[in-house]
């Protein structure tokens, strides 16, 4: 039978039969898939508002330029690219189980929903490994009240802005608290952990110390970029997180032959658009917070 | 071929099975490649290959915009071959894509918006400053009281 010259006839809007030609889980889970892709629209266009009204914004080859292991290399794009390539591979072997439900083998299904899962969790370790990163990075950042201090990238601190050129630093050493001074001058000396000699120094010693280390001081920048960063990354993150999960009912359901008993892996179809639209998403992440 | 393709009472025509994975492969490529094009562009975005960031500012907006392009390129591949959206019937593919043309809309006025926030708030608040911090304002305030 020829599906096509067969679909001409086919009165689609006349009852009887859905007019998707599909069935109702499938409908309704892109349905959902098209809210969701409205939420996360809604997120990152808020985020490109708040974006163009500023004068300056974070740049993301300064922010994410860092790969485990590289310590303080300067590599932008490196790891994020890794992340990409993670997700892509994850969404092939994805689309390769739906392939193998459809000719309804089991052992193809699981090899396929094994290395998905294998990739969704590669991919949510390196989300914390990024997050941890920033969280716990130390930035000399020059505030507005005229001194220095270590920041480091949070919804509540942002220290990406203007680089400062070096006499407006020299200057702002000088009005900087000797327990700030201490803080500066650790972070150049990670390796020696010599806080306590550190602190037992004068504010002139230590100023000498930070001079002399030839270090990049920034004016803060936009509050509003850890927000958007961690709220946006971290809600892909958690559909990643449950994306996972799903495929983790999939991969016990196939083992337990639930779909062989029906006859069908459309559930694992359904699980696929999902793990699909989260590829998607992140597309859109990396366009926004990382590429552009 | 149709006694376990047709999974639900909703479906009128199955989908015949794809017979090998050879399309599967091919997009996977054609991802790869858009991916390592954009990261080749953003790199160059990353070492001021398209001039100083502060005067060349047409030639970097051209260059995010191919960036943005090879985006939604990426994006209607997913789409269409992985979520299989592309085989599917004419009804299904426009009650997704019709509703999803809202965001044409969504992205000019807000990203517009934003944009005037940031003309207003340069033109009624004194210079730009070198940080986007209101700080000189603050300092006003105080000044008065």
């Amino acid at each position: 039978m020829s599906t096509a010259a067969a679909q001409q006839q086919t009165k689609w809007w006349s009852g009887g039969r859905s007019p998707f030609n599909a069935s109702y889980g499938k409908v309704m889970m892109w349905y959902f898939l098209m809210s969701d892709a409205f939420t996360f629209g809604a997120f990152l266009i808020s985020y490109g508002t708040i974006r163009f009204s500023q004068n300056v914004w974070a740049n993301p080859n300064h922010v994410f330029n860092a790969f485990p292991g590289f310590g303080h290399q300067d590599l932008p794009l490196a790891f994020v690219s890794l992340m990409t390539f993670i997700l892509i591979a994850s969404s092939v072997t994805m689309v390769l189980a739906v392939h193998e439900g459809h000719k309804m083998n089991r052992k193809g299904v699981e090899k396929y929903m094994i290395l998905t899962i294998i990739g969704g969790f590669a991919f949510l370790a390196c989300q914390a490994w990024e997050w941890t990163h920033l969280l716990t990075g130390e930035h000399v950042a020059l505030l507005n009240d005229g001194t220095l201090s270590v920041l480091p990238t949070t919804v509540k601190s942002n220290p990406w802005g203007h680089e400062v050129p070096h006499e407006a630093m020299i200057a702002a050493l000088q009005n900087t608290s000797h327990e700030k001074l201490v803080d500066i001058a650790s972070t150049l000396q990670h390796e020696g952990g010599a806080h306590h000699s550190l602190a037992g120094l004068s504010s002139a010693e230590l100023i000498n110390t930070i001079q002399a280390a030839n270090i990049h001081v920034t004016h803060t920048g936009p509050i509003a970029f850890g927000g958007y960063f961690f709220g946006i990354t971290g809600f892909h993150g958690f559909h990643v997180f449950s994306g996972v999960v799903i495929n983790i009912i999939m991969y016990i359901k196939t083992k337990l032959g639930h779909f062989d008993d029906r006859g069908h892996y459309e559930m694992v179809e359904k699980a696929g658009l999902y793990w699909h639209f989260v590829d998607l998403v992140w597309v859109f992440v990396f366009l926004c917070f990382y590429l552009i | 071929m149709s006694e376990h393709a047709v999974t639900s009472p909703e479906v009128t025509f199955a989908h015949a099975p794809a017979e090998g994975t050879g399309r599967i492969w091919k997009i996977f490529w054609l991802l790869s490649g858009i991916t390592i094009i954009e990261l080749a562009l953003g790199f160059g975005l990353a070492k001021d290959w398209y001039g100083d960031p502060e005067t060349s500012h047409t030639a970097i907006l051209f260059v995010k915009g191919v960036i943005c392009i090879l985006s939604l390129a990426k994006a209607f591949y997913i789409v269409s071959v992985f979520m299989h959206l592309g085989d599917e019937i004419r009804n299904l593919i426009m009650t997704i894509v019709v509703p999803l043309c809202l965001f044409i809309w969504f992205i000019a006025a807000f990203l517009w918006d934003g944009n005037s926030w940031k003309n207003l708030r340069n033109r009624y608040h004194g210079t730009p400053a070198k940080t986007e911090q209101v700080a000189p304002a603050a300092t006003e305030k105080g000044a008065k009281d």
